[in-house]
């Protein structure tokens, strides 16, 4: 048996001296020098209205969530809150390009983005709040628990799109990430991996300007976070992220590719996180007022508004609507969020192992001893009361 | 495992001497002939078969696509498994040695051991994560570490390690079939032992969690596992000649740990020595001693001592043999049991 007959050796090619050349012209890799806009352009002739429409109702909905979120860390009903305030384009764009049978890989800023896919926002919320790590069925709704750990989901989307490919599954796997976890090793072995087996996935960066408090001329000196694509061999795109016809088009050029099996591909999508890290993080401290200023003026929900205005698309009493259906949403949200959760203190060992070890239930009967002691007191307690 | 079990039920097969290796790469091919969703992932796993064969056959008998060579990144190829096995197929890991398994920490910790619990029990991944560890094969820097004491202090995960021929065989089929992940550590300097072995009706294997007495005595305990049960069993054949009868208890599986066994061996002989290659200091040697101190104190005759690896680096190989447990070490601590408090 010769090598090139060796089973796995299918991509082995003996290479003469003097050196290992690419194979890739890198051109058709490279992003645009400039971020992709559709709003304000030629293009947006090209959008269908009736989609302009629902992005400018999810993005006026998901600005009420953002603010809802906020206020519900204010009263003590979330622990902790990071907000996608000012990024909701990308959010609603990365949740409506997917198909049901897609997966989303949310990372801990994008519970909006999982809430616009369908999930019900306390169960999105639950990590936050405090109560349960993931409130909901992975499986069920194709959406991976959400990520602390910086890049970490990454792998898994590649993970998981090369197996569905692999059982000839019709899956994409769209993972988002911000411009610190790009700096990861997981960024890098996730893209190096899903450009090698060609997986069936999209990487969405969401640069808004800073992890924490480190902004992105100390996070890299690459000409843009989308020029990583070309090193993985995978095309990258930028993009303004806060123009929603953008974000989705390019967003759903990317899936739509990545479904023809042509592999995988990075989005940058510039944008800017107008609240401080979390509602425990103080801004002031690392970013100038003028700056929050002037992307306000860049306001993804009226970037949209005013597209959407313009053309005679929308009036006001069509903003009215799509204003009093957010404030429905997050009263339903703020009455759901204002009961206390139902906690099940024993159930800290039910999901461990799939079968208890001895040593698990030894420890669970300890704590059922002092459950049922606290309980005792209370009785008495309220008995000599 | 059930199925290891029911093959061997009553079959008389025929045996010949096989190494530790190749009853591993035995497990792997049986486990993806009887479950296609079964995948082999690793450094050099495929064309190659592995840098100790384990892998050897594999991709030519099952394609590539299910043992897979993948790009030189740990934490990339753990976190491929973690996303292969949300989509339901069951991931073999194969980390190249103990200590170029470390990268893939951050997804064995915060991933693998947890998302059956941050998911509710709705998203276990089942997960074998083969790593080849410990020393004595001369191997340089960084090829050489006993790290089960870091895993095994991760809940979450289960930590096994086969000791003979016929538990690589079957712990490794436990270890593929539990919907729980693995860490499954490999022995390097006994990958080539032998013993007399069937392919073909391989021996019972209890379920991972239970430990085995690999030699019944009277006077004291020897509780091993992994590389330093060859070394124990040593010595409890050199003790005879000493007047000490030392029983030796295999562990196999750090986690879940059997109290049971252990205890009722150490009620027995009254003396407890833990031996293994691993620093001793946080290494699995004082948790095993608080364990039993805590379970067996009215029966002990002598405080549990423990033989272990020094709290230094992995030495240089030529160096090896002064670091690694010895068969004297063994015996001396024994020695130290408070004998002459029996007269």
């Amino acid at each position: 048996m010769t090598v090139q007959e060796l089973p796995g050796a299918a991509a082995y090619r003996p290479t003469p001296p003097p050196a290992w050349k690419p194979i890739t012209d890198p051109a058709p890799l490279l992003p645009d020098p400039e971020p992709y806009r559709v709003l304000g352009t030629d293009a947006v002739a090209d959008v269908d209205p009736e989609l302009l429409l629902r992005l400018h109702a999810e993005l006026v909905r998901g600005r009420r969530y953002n603010t809802q979120a906020t206020a519900l860390t204010k009263q003590g009903r979330l622990a902790v809150y990071p907000s996608s305030t000012g990024q909701e384009a990308c959010e609603i764009a990365a949740a409506l390009v997917l198909e049901e049978r897609d997966w989303l890989f949310p990372s801990y800023r994008d519970t909006l983005a999982a809430v616009a896919r369908g999930l019900d926002p306390v169960e999105a919320l639950t990590l936050l709040r405090g109560d349960r790590h993931t409130g909901y069925d992975p499986r069920e709704h194709r959406i991976a628990p959400l990520c602390t750990p910086l890049a970490t989901q990454l792998p898994h989307a590649v993970g998981l799109a090369h197996a569905a490919r692999l059982k000839g599954d019709d899956v994409v796997a769209l993972a988002m990430v911000g411009d610190g976890g790009t700096s990861e090793g997981d960024f890098h072995e996730a893209l190096n991996f899903a450009a090698v087996w060609k997986a069936p996935v999209v990487f969405l960066v969401q640069n808004n300007g800073f992890a924490i408090s480190v902004p992105l001329a100390k996070q890299t000196a690459a000409p843009s976070l989308a020029h990583k694509a070309v090193g993985y061999g995978m095309p990258g795109r930028l993009v303004d992220g806060n123009d929603a016809a953008a974000v989705h088009q390019v967003l759903s050029e990317a899936v739509a590719r990545a479904r023809r099996g042509e592999g995988p591909t990075l989005v940058e999508a510039v944008t800017y996180r107008m609240e401080a890290h979390t509602n425990a993080d103080d801004a002031t401290r690392y970013r100038v007022d003028s700056e929050v200023e002037a992307w306000r003026a860049h306001d993804p929900v009226q970037l949209l508004e005013r597209e959407l205005t313009g053309r005679g698309l929308l009036d006001d009493e069509g903003i009215e609507r799509a204003r009093e259906a957010a404030e429905r949403m997050a009263a339903a949200l703020r009455d759901r969020m204002n009961a206390d959760p139902e906690l099940a203190p024993m159930d800290l060992f039910t999901h461990v192992y799939a079968e208890q070890t001895s040593q698990l239930r030894e420890q669970a009967a300890a704590l059922r001893a002092e459950l049922d002691a606290e309980q005792d007191h209370e009785h008495s307690a309220e008995e000599s009361r | 495992m059930t199925t290891a079990a029911t093959k061997a039920g009553g079959r008389t097969a025929k045996t010949k001497p096989a190494t530790m290796a190749q009853a591993l790469g035995r497990a792997l091919r049986d486990s993806m002939a009887e479950d296609p969703t079964v995948h082999v992932l690793g450094e050099d796993v495929g064309t190659l078969g592995g840098v100790f064969r384990i892998t050897d056959g594999l991709a030519k008998e099952f394609g590539d696509d299910r043992c897979t060579d993948t790009p030189l990144a740990e934490a990339g190829i753990l976190g491929a498994a973690v996303g292969m096995a949300m989509y339901g197929l069951r991931p073999v890991v194969e980390m190249q040695f103990d200590a170029f398994a470390y990268p893939a920490f951050e997804q064995l910790i915060s991933h693998v051991a947890k998302m059956r619990n941050r998911t509710g029990g709705a998203m276990p991944l089942p997960i074998t994560v083969r790593v080849p560890y410990g020393g004595g094969i001369g191997g340089v820097e960084h090829h050489s570490d006993s790290s089960e004491a870091y895993y095994m202090a991760t809940p979450g995960l289960h930590v096994v390690t086969p000791a003979t021929v016929d538990d690589a065989y079957g712990l490794l089929r436990a270890s593929i079939a539990s919907d729980d992940p693995v860490v499954f550590l490999e022995p390097k300097r006994l990958y080539w032992s032998k013993a007399d072995w069937s392919p073909e009706a391989p021996a019972a294997v209890e379920p991972i969690g239970r430990a085995v007495v690999r030699r019944p005595g009277r006077s004291a305990t020897l509780i091993t596992y992994g590389p330093s049960l060859p070394v124990c069993m040593e010595a409890a054949e050199a003790a005879v000649a000493e007047g000490w009868d030392l029983e030796v208890v295999d562990l196999r599986s750090l986690v879940p740990f059997d109290d049971e066994t252990v205890a009722a061996s150490v009620r027995r002989t009254g003396r407890a020595v833990v031996v293994h290659e691993s620093p001793g200091f946080g290494g699995p040697g004082g948790e095993i001693a608080a364990r039993i101190t805590e379970r067996c104190f009215h029966h002990l005759e002598a405080p549990v001592l423990r033989v272990a690896g020094f709290d230094i680096p992995y030495p240089p190989p030529m160096l090896e043999r002064h670091h690694l447990p010895g068969v004297d070490r063994v015996l001396d601590a024994v020695a130290r049991l408070q004998w002459e408090a029996d007269s």
